[in-house]
């Protein structure tokens, strides 16, 4: 072996062990979280890295409780919701952003970057007042508003920079064709944007399905709570034992929904749908 | 089918006026090309006829109903994009399906339509690919396709050319002149190449800086351009122009002197202009003779070009620093280096006054 493979092979080693160092790093806490889960409460505070025995009694507790089961389904119509309005709203914004030439374009841009630098908390007492006057407060309502006001700046953001990628020529050939703007947005850009709407709506989505501060302030009863809350309510025994096996049950329940989600768009996000459009 | 007037177009974005008093007509079935370079205002004047800009000033007619306020829909034109915009999503057959399907037509009116085009075109294998898996020709044909499947009254195309190689162009050339001859449609056609311009149009209409500089048969505007611009941009190897004075002319002819050439007897009228005026003379290369050098007359080879059928020998001139060209059939006795005298073909030389307009010939005026 002479000095060029060593330098080679040294050079393959440190790369896998900074894979492996980054993996670690980030899958660890969730390995370690499904590992308790499993664990009867008994053997909780045993430091193990392997499961030994797989024990369920964490999850069929979380799922007999009525209220998590029911937050669940409140997180999804929630996040869903947020999702799809947020995607149409940031479409037809994206449109008159990207497409559609207007004064005071830029400052409107501008604010909608602004906007979305506001920590929750600075806008928490004047959105609940909001919320007070509309008659949302402890309503998924209240909490689908609040969400899509934090999520529309990006998507707006990200939609309109793509739109505006996408040729102009395309929005042209289409005006030929007789195509109103509300016919072209659908049936021609719509198709185009996906690896975008994919992107923006998969992350409104997971904020939405986190979110912790705006779901606790704007919810009184437990049959209108959302997962994170939900989770943050579990209670143990007694006032000094903090149950961390339903704890950790609950949040791997409500996390791979998540990740299975990214998997299935990441293909989407990656593609790049425009090819083909024009030159050859 | 139908006709196209325009009547004194003007357009402006912001300050910037583009489109300067432009009067045209383009008659039911002739292709007409607008030509010149870029920058001039071809795809604007196009994207005004499509509907895709507004018109600031001026009246558009099509088929003798004014069209300005219409949209491109409702005015009855089918435009074929430099870039194509095909849609990426679509299949060929959806891609030319589109503006049928848009237009609420029935499904059997659109299949008919869409395979009678793509008949035409000879795109029935390709129906069922996406754009990205055609060829840049085979793309070329779609959007062409999808141009023609609404049946438009006028076809329009901006510069549908540029993005093919070189061979490919020649051939899709040759393809959408025989295309027009079979449809007998409207046509009219942006391109900054003069030889796709003289190969394809009934009229070419020159365009510089927003005006029409002249319109006319590639015949009338290669054999007879009426300002220097014309002459320049039209025909390849491009004319030669050398400096002349106006030693005297009327009615009948005139005589010039140019540096180098030394007097020539032109049939050039020249009653309108002074004694001693600065002209500019424009000699096509075909129209010049190379012989031996004789005393001031006498012009250095510094190349010479073997096409084949012919060879170019460029010269260097007297003054200026734009070479001249001598174009003759191959093969050719000139060799770099060499110097000869340049006897231009009287008959079919060009001059331009110090305005660049040309000069009527003589001739002419006594048969008006
Ligand atoms: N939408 C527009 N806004 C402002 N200026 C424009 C616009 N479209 C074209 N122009 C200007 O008009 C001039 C002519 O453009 P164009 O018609 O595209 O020229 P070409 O002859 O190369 O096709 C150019 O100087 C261009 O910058
Ligand atoms: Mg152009």
């Amino acid at each position: 072996m002479n000095q060029y493979q060593l330098i080679k092979l040294a050079k393959q080693l440190g790369k896998w062990a900074l894979i492996a160092v980054v993996m670690v790093y980030a899958i660890f806490p969730f390995y370690y979280a499904v590992i308790t889960s499993l664990k009867p409460s008994s053997e909780l505070f045993q430091v193990d890295f392997w499961l030994s025995s797989v024990d369920f009694s964490n999850y069929i507790q979380i799922f007999t409780q009525k209220s998590f089961v029911r937050a669940i389904f409140n997180s999804i119509f929630i996040s869903l919701s947020v999702v799809f309005i947020a995607l149409l709203l940031g479409i037809t914004a994206s449109y008159a952003l990207g497409r559609v030439r207007f004064r005071g374009r830029t400052t409107v841009m501008l604010t909608l970057l602004g906007v979305s630098m506001f920590p929750q908390v600075a806008v928490l007492s004047g959105l609940f007042e909001v919320i007070r006057t509309l008659n949302l407060y402890n309503n998924p309502g209240g909490l689908i508003l609040s969400y899509t006001i934090f999520t529309l700046p990006f998507t707006v953001w990200v939609l309109t920079t793509f739109m505006r990628q996408l040729p102009m020529e395309l929005e042209e050939a289409a005006i030929m064709d007789g195509a109103t703007p509300w016919e072209t947005i659908i049936k021609v850009f719509l198709p185009l944007m996906w690896p975008a709407m994919a992107t923006t709506g998969l992350l409104a989505f997971i904020a939405a399905w986190n979110e912790f501060l705006f779901a606790l302030t704007f919810t009184l009863t437990d049959d209108q709570r959302t997962v994170p809350v939900a989770i943050a309510l579990i209670s143990g025994g007694s006032q000094h034992e903090l149950p961390w096996g339903p704890i950790m049950a609950a949040s791997v329940t409500v996390t791979v929904p998540l990740v299975i989600l990214v998997m299935i768009f990441q293909r989407r996000i990656v593609s790049g749908l425009t090819a083909g459009a024009v030159k050859g | 089918m139908a006709s196209v007037t325009l009547e004194k177009i003007n357009k402006v974005f912001g300050h910037t006026h583009i489109i300067k008093d432009v009067d045209l007509e383009v008659a039911d079935g002739e292709f007409v090309v607008f030509v010149g370079p870029s920058g001039c205002g071809k795809s604007t004047l196009l994207r005004l006829i499509a509907g895709l800009e507004s018109i600031t000033d001026g009246d558009l007619k099509i088929a003798d109903g004014v069209v300005n306020d219409l949209p491109p829909r409702e005015r009855g034109v089918g435009m074929v994009f430099q870039s194509y915009a095909l849609y990426p999503h679509m299949t060929v057959y959806e891609n030319m399906a589109f503006g049928l399907k848009l237009a609420k037509m029935a499904k059997e009116t659109v299949d008919d339509r869409v395979m009678a085009t793509a008949r035409i075109l000879q795109l029935e294998e390709l129906l069922h690919r996406k754009p990205k898996e055609l060829s840049g020709g085979q793309r070329q044909r779609v959007a062409m396709g999808r141009a023609m499947a609404r049946e438009p009254r006028i076809l329009l195309f901006d510069e549908p050319l540029s993005n093919l190689d070189a061979s490919l162009r020649v051939q899709m050339r040759n393809e959408i002149s025989r295309l027009h001859h079979r449809l007998g449609s409207t046509m009219v056609y942006v391109t900054h190449d003069q030889v796709e311009a003289m190969t394809l149009a009934d009229k070419i209409v020159v365009l510089r800086d927003g005006r029409i500089e002249q319109v006319g048969s590639p015949q009338t505007l290669y054999q007879q351009p009426a300002t220097k611009f014309v002459a320049g941009f039209i025909g390849s190897p491009t004319m030669n122009f050398m400096p002349a004075k106006l030693l005297e002319g009327d009615a009948d002819g005139c005589r010039i002197t140019t540096p180098g050439l030394g007097e020539l007897a032109l049939p050039q009228d020249a009653s309108g202009e002074t004694r001693a005026a600065e002209l500019t003379l424009g000699v096509r290369p075909e129209h010049l003779r190379l012989t031996d050098a004789q005393g001031e007359n006498s012009f250095e080879i510094v190349n010479v070009e073997y096409l084949g059928n012919e060879v170019y020998v460029y010269l260097e001139p007297k003054a200026g620093d734009i070479l001249l060209i001598h174009r003759s059939e191959a093969p050719s006795q000139w060799k770099i280096g060499q110097r000869v005298a340049l006897v231009p073909d009287t008959e079919h030389v060009h001059l331009f006054d110090t305005d660049d307009q040309a000069l009527g010939l003589a001739t002419q005026r006594q048969v008006a």
